[in-house]
């Protein structure tokens, strides 16, 4: 077998723009010929967008479930939470969901793509997909399924829209068999579908 | 406002928050939040009116009927204040 394979290139981006790309394109020129902002703020705040990652959430999660006093304050006001963990969540209003025996949250956004991008970074690709979207509010058990997450039986679904100004992350249980470790170790099972409900956290070990 | 509240069945042109799927069901509020600026005005560069927004809980019964994939599951969602009315 060769070893000069390559993945298949992704294909250019030669069609013609869309009217919301002309639309963005036109707007950020003009913002920018006007003085409101520069190419540097632009990219910087690119760059500090992408910087944040659901390492941050797991910080938050095992935070939680090591100290009790701080999961109280995270499920009373959840960003008031992380800016006192350090975080710079911008403006965000979040709200904290704990799963618990017989209750599992997931979240969705039926009307876009609401997340809680300024603590965990951007969403993932399917998160913003029509399939998602539509079927997450009509069969959550179904998406659940493929997503390999299997609940006790009896355990009731609950399904977050988050329609308006709200952002919400999943505390999910914490794992049986984790006594004992660390805020560190336990941040590493924290997934990022963990956090969305659309997974569970890992096992340790 | 009580706490059976059923979501309007308007349906206006524009930038709404209220989700197609809610309307004209009924729920019980979970909590209260806000005020937060009207984004059917607010997105429009319009003075935007602050108005309460209440988180709903729906029954999947409530919602889908008999065709409910788990009938006692439930969905919340943030619906602003003027898309409700008492349902007692």
């Amino acid at each position: 077998m060769s070893h000069d394979h390559h993945t298949p290139p992704r294909p250019d981006n030669d069609e013609p723009l869309t009217y919301w790309q002309t639309m963005e394109i036109a707007v950020r020129e003009l913002l920018i010929e006007k003085g409101v902002t520069t190419p540097h703020e632009i990219a910087t705040a690119i760059d500090q967008m992408d910087a944040r990652s659901p390492a941050d959430g797991a910080r938050v999660i095992a935070h939680a479930w090591t100290d009790p006093d701080f999961k109280a304050r995270l499920l009373a006001d959840a960003s008031a939470a992380c800016r006192e963990m350090g975080f710079d969540i911008g403006p965000m209003h979040l709200i904290a969901l704990e799963n618990r025996p017989g209750l599992h949250n997931i979240v969705v956004c039926t009307l876009c793509s609401c997340y809680p991008r300024y603590l965990i970074g951007p969403p993932p690709d399917w998160y913003k997909s029509r399939a998602y979207r539509s079927r997450t509010v009509r069969e959550p058990r179904a998406v659940l399924a493929e997503f390999g997450v299997t609940l006790p039986q009896g355990t009731e679904i609950r399904v977050h829209d988050s329609t308006a100004e709200m952002r919400y992350i999943v505390l999910p249980e914490r794992p049986t068999g984790t006594e004992g470790m660390d805020k560190v170790a336990l941040a590493k099972l924290v997934t990022r579908d963990s956090m969305i409900g659309t997974g569970l956290p890992r096992q340790p070990g | 406002m009580t706490s059976r509240v059923r979501v309007r069945n308007w349906h206006p042109p524009g930038h709404i928050r209220t989700p197609a799927y809610l309307r004209g069901k009924t729920g019980t509020i979970e909590r209260k939040l806000g005020p937060f600026p009207n984004p059917e005005q607010l997105d429009y560069g319009l003075p935007a009116k602050n108005l309460a927004l209440y988180r709903v809980r729906f029954t999947m019964r409530d919602i889908w009927g008999t065709a409910a994939e788990a009938p006692d599951d439930t969905l919340e969602a943030e619906i602003y204040a003027h898309w409700l009315e008492p349902a007692d």
